[in-house]
């Protein structure tokens, strides 16, 4: 059972076509009123979870709820209390933005003046108000996604799924549909589950990330954690009197994965997290001069690659 | 789930009658449908069109010509323009979903028909003035009105039947019209296959019915009834999310 502040919680969920496993006994939680970053390469069982979470799709076993509903029995009242942005946009392209907006006003039952109010409230914070009553077909592919975004916060739903939102979009309509993405999340207060491949975007606005990879769940934490996990194995030394044999040395020492000797520095990469008054006492041992030692810092793709790495 | 069927109907037509591709293609062959039955028929038929039982059958052809490339696209339109995942992640119940997808192409037509009649009513009482206003014979119109909505609704329902699996709206629009040559040819062909016992058994009930046009009537309106009541039954089980998702 989900607690009040959890909005989407699995445990062992699978998926399964034939003999391919799509999702493979997943299980995490999200917090409510997070963005929370879905993350993993193409076919990596992502669009299945969320299809799986909003009822569309059965689950081979294992159990979901979302918003507190099982998502086997209770598939209506998460459709009902969630938005979605599938892989696609999804809009009826020879209607006007307002009229597909309005359709899906009236699908939630909300009334016409209120119905009117949102679709102007919300066209205009995205600046799609002026174009409002053009067809859809003649818009950018930037302005389609943010209308589409637009879409699933017409009934403000406490949750909305947007799958890859960002997806094909050039580098400044993507940073502008995810400045648009959290500013809405957090004026309205929905709790965001992100599919993405597009680390750096998870990075910037994701509080809590999960990486998928052929169904299966290799973690979920927040990106500072990811990018600390993958770290935490790296030390960086600064100094004097990094020779080439101490470099050999230190190579073959049994805990180091490799050792990188850039200008001044010396980068370390443990095979597991280390103590590094260790690696202090031994480059003392050899005559360096330490300036400062500090652990490396992994970008999130970094550490995604790392967790790959490891499932291979 | 009235609300939510009137939502779907208000959308169908919003999108194919002022819309969607081939719009202008669909106001075109209304308008020549509408004026070959409304106008042209009574025209040339005088004011007998009115009474003329077999206008019937002028009528009958309404919902052939208007659902079939309506319905065709019910689903099969959705799934080829990549809105079917996005409906389907809505609110609506499947019974909404599919009710109005086929409510929408069956008051269409419908409504098509129940225009040209009147039209015809214009176009006598123009064309050929009597002493009072000139009407059908209400019998022969209220059956005319009922046997196109059973028509279109069994229409629909077999569009919406091969929509839900259709990869494209060609590909729906192809296999409905085989569907449609089928039901019409099939009976034919199999009464050619009866024992003689069974054809000469027709043979003498013919008469019999032919001189009770009530009874014909009356048993082609049960028929269409039972019909209408199986092919929405079949489109409802078929109507499944997840397979229209995975397909």
């Amino acid at each position: 059972m989900t607690s009040k502040n959890t909005s989407i919680s699995t445990h062992d969920l699978h998926c399964q076509f034939g003999e391919v496993r799509a999702v493979d006994g997943i299980t995490f939680e999200v917090q409510t009123d997070t963005l929370f970053g879905f993350l993993g390469p193409n076919g990596a069982g992502k669009t299945t979870t969320i299809r799986l979470l909003l009822g569309l799709l059965e689950a081979s076993s294992g159990s979901a709820e979302v918003l507190g509903f099982d998502t086997r029995t209770q598939a209506d009242q998460i459709r009902l209390n969630c938005g979605a942005l599938l892989e696609q946009t999804g809009l009826y392209e020879r209607l006007s933005a307002e009229d597909n907006l309005d359709l899906f006003g009236r699908i939630w039952h909300i009334p016409a003046t209120e119905r009117a109010e949102r679709i102007r409230s919300l066209l205009e914070k995205m600046g799609l108000y002026d174009r409002r009553k053009e067809m859809v077909n003649t818009w950018s592919r930037g302005m389609k996604q943010k209308l589409a975004v637009v879409r699933t916060l017409m009934h403000n739903p406490k949750l909305v799924f947007l799958d890859e939102p960002t997806d094909g979009l050039d580098p400044v309509a993507a940073a502008s549909l995810r400045d648009d993405l959290v500013d809405l999340a957090r004026q309205h207060g929905v709790t965001v589950f992100l599919t993405t491949h597009n680390l750096a975007e998870a990075e910037k606005i994701c509080d809590q990330v999960a990486v998928i990879n052929k169904g299966k769940l290799l973690t979920v934490g927040s990106p500072d954690d990811l990018r600390l996990r993958k770290s935490a194995h790296t030390l960086i030394v600064v100094g004097r009197g990094f020779s080439e044999s101490v470099v050999t040395d230190l190579r073959a020492m049994p805990d180091v994965e490799a050792v990188e000797l850039q200008d001044r520095h010396l980068v370390v990469h443990f095979k597991r997290e280390t103590d590094s008054g260790n690696l202090v006492q031994f480059l003392a041992g050899k005559g360096v001069m330490i300036d400062e030692v500090r652990k490396g810092k992994a970008s999130l793709e970094e550490a995604f690659l790392a967790l790959l790495e490891e499932q291979a | 789930m009235m609300q939510d069927i009137f939502t779907l109907i208000r959308k169908e037509w919003k999108e194919v009658v002022f819309q969607r591709s081939g719009g202008r293609q669909s106001w075109i062959s209304m308008l020549i449908l509408v004026g070959l039955i409304g106008i042209y028929l009574p025209y040339i038929n005088g004011a007998a069109w009115l009474q003329d039982p077999t206008a019937l059958l002028d009528w009958a052809w309404v919902p052939l010509f208007m659902t079939i490339g309506l319905v065709a696209d019910a689903f099969a339109g959705e799934r080829e323009r990549h809105t079917l995942e996005t409906l389907l992640a809505t609110r609506l119940s499947d019974t909404s979903i599919l009710l109005g997808k086929i409510a929408s192409s069956v008051l269409y037509a419908w409504g098509i028909a129940f225009a040209c009649s009147l039209l015809g009513v214009i176009t006598i009482n123009v064309v050929f003035p009597s002493a009072g206003l000139q009407f059908y014979n209400p019998g022969m119109f209220f059956g005319g009105l009922a046997a196109v909505l059973l028509i279109a609704i069994f229409i629909s329902s077999i569009g919406v039947f091969v929509s839900l699996k259709a990869a494209t709206v060609r590909q729906a629009y192809q296999k409905l019209s085989l569907s449609i040559m089928a039901i019409w040819f099939i009976p034919f062909i199999l009464i050619q296959t009866f024992p003689d016992k069974v054809q000469s058994f027709f043979a003498s009930v013919a008469p019999i019915l032919d001189a009770k046009p009530p009874l014909i009537i009356g048993g082609l309106f049960g028929v269409l009834i039972v019909a209408d009541g199986i092919m929405l039954l079949l489109a409802k089980k078929r109507f499944q999310r997840t397979r229209l998702i995975l397909e």
